[in-house]
């Protein structure tokens, strides 16, 4: 029964989808548009049947920078958040650094952080971090500072420590806050993975699928260049949902967000 | 033996000027239950927090004399069931006993004396979401009553429940008290409520609060339901309802 209402749920967008490569594909084939303008949809389809082995690598090398950045994002992220709920001070100190970095376009400092890193790669992972850290890190400190205040009361009334309030308390108060910026930061770290590659447009083996969307550009190969478009909306939908099931998943007993249907 | 509880010229005035409490001489008795009842935004809370010791007074001093001092020896039910939403039914009883650090045997006996005491053995996996508001109040009363402490103090628990509810909740109230016999003061907006459960009720005065008027309640124990509709039990309503309006206007 779920499973059934799951698909039925995902109709609309389908049938939105299917109508909008029909049309493409009619337009495309009637007024005859050459390939390097634009390629019809079961041209792209082609390409990256073809094309497969050669983007499969560099959706691996982008997936594991973006992967990576995450990762980090979120534990240095939460790392901060953590820090910056300790003290009023240390917040007031640090906060307004880290909006600067997050407000700073990236494409601005890539070039700095890729003269000053001798590993491309890790150069890459920093300006995929610094764009997908921040909403972790708004939100969790957020979060942390959202503790009902009955509970506080009830927790120093059984002279709890720092530590237990900030594990039994604080964090799992948090956990929405947290999750919610982790959505926002996947997509992020896929955006600042691609935008740093682009910057950093190298090519030879650590060339992920942003380098290989300049290249099919440079070369006019438009079939390429979509067919890793594709690849990339795909990569990043489906990192959406994964982190959407996670959220529903860790939250379903308690929070409204993920309970409303089972009530 | 001292008083469980002693009030001695205690009154508190807030950072912001609000002046909550002046001048509350007052004390409990082992194993009494007393009620204060005042008007509303009266300082109820903020004396009984004072009594917590969540709240430090600005005159005078709270002394309390409890057996077995420490944390958990103070249970404190709040006007909300105040629970936590992420942890089921079982880890919310279990919270006092994890942050006073009881070994996991003793507290796992423990938490399923305290379900068992209120009725919920059947709900321990449940979660405060799929509970009813007096099933989450009763959960609120056993978490209070897991460490067994000596003194108990209720900030109008029952306020926000339906009155069928409230009255259930007042007679276990009652039957827990009568098993445990610990010191109970029970703030409350309701005369009646007061007079149903309290053996001596405290009538405060509007802000800054002050204890006017300190009445016996000569009713039998244990009470029961007919004891609301009795002649008794009406005049002493009347008398504290009395004591409340000069209060008031006074």
């Amino acid at each position: 029964m779920r499973r059934l209402a799951g698909l039925r749920r995902a109709l609309p967008a389908a049938l939105v989808a299917l109508a909008l490569l029909a049309g493409w594909e009619a337009w495309v084939r009637i007024e005859a548009v050459p390939t390097y303008v634009l390629p019809a949809p079961s041209v792209i389809a082609q390409t990256l049947w073809q094309d497969r082995a050669d983007l499969a690598a560099a959706w691996l090398v982008t997936m594991r920078i973006t992967l990576m950045a995450l990762l980090a994002a979120a534990a240095l992220g939460t790392l901060i958040a953590v820090g910056l709920a300790q003290s009023r001070l240390l917040a007031r100190a640090f906060y307004p650094y880290l909006v600067a970095l997050q407000v700073t376009p990236i494409v601005a400092i890539a070039p700095l952080i890729i003269i000053w890193v001798d590993s491309l790669w890790a150069a890459l992972l920093i300006c995929a971090w610094i764009v997908a850290f921040f909403p972790i890190v708004a939100n969790t400190t957020l979060g942390l500072a959202s503790a009902d205040t009955g509970l506080k009361d009830l927790f120093r009334l059984y002279g709890a420590s720092r530590w237990q309030t900030l594990m039994h308390l604080q964090a799992p108060t948090a956990l929405p806050y947290f999750l919610a910026g982790l959505r926002i930061s996947t997509g992020l770290a896929l955006i600042g993975a691609v935008v740093a590659e682009f910057v950093a447009g190298t090519g030879g083996s650590a060339s992920g699928l942003a380098y290989r969307i300049l290249e099919a550009g440079y070369r006019l190969q438009i079939p390429r260049l979509f067919a890793a478009l594709l690849l990339l909306s795909l990569t990043g939908i489906a990192l959406h949902g994964l982190m959407t099931a996670l959220s529903r998943r860790l939250l379903r007993h308690w929070h409204a967000s993920a309970v409303a249907g089972e009530r | 033996m001292p008083a469980a509880l002693t009030f001695e010229g205690v009154g508190k005035v807030f950072a912001d000027g609000t002046d909550a409490l002046a001048g509350l001489d007052f004390h409990l008795d082992h194993g009494t239950f007393t009620a204060v009842v005042g008007p509303s935004g009266g300082g109820k809370s903020t004396l009984l927090r004072l009594a917590a010791g969540l709240l430090a007074p600005t005159a005078g001093q709270v002394i309390r004399t409890l057996a077995t001092p420490g944390p958990g020896a103070i249970g404190y039910v709040f006007q909300d069931p105040t629970l936590m939403p992420w942890a089921d039914v079982r880890a919310n009883v279990r919270l006092p006993l994890k942050l006073t650090r009881m070994p996991r045997r003793e507290a796992d006996a423990r938490v399923k004396d305290a379900l068992a005491l209120v009725g919920l053995d059947a709900f321990a996996g449940r979660y405060p979401l799929q509970l009813s508001g007096g099933m989450r109040m009763r959960v609120a009363i056993a978490r209070a009553l897991v460490t067994e402490p000596s003194l108990l103090l209720l900030d109008e628990p029952f306020a926000a429940l339906d009155e069928i509810t409230r009255f259930r909740l007042n007679d276990e109230l009652l039957r827990l008290w009568q098993l445990r016999r610990c010191t109970v003061l029970f703030v409350t907006h309701s005369v009646g409520e007061a007079v149903y459960l309290a053996e001596r009720i405290l009538v405060l005065s509007p802000r800054p609060g002050r204890i006017v008027t300190d009445i016996a309640v000569a009713l039998p124990q244990p009470r029961s339901a007919a004891l609301r509709t009795s002649r008794p039990f009406e005049d002493l309503s009347a008398a504290v309802s009395r004591a409340l309006v000069e209060a008031i206007q006074a």
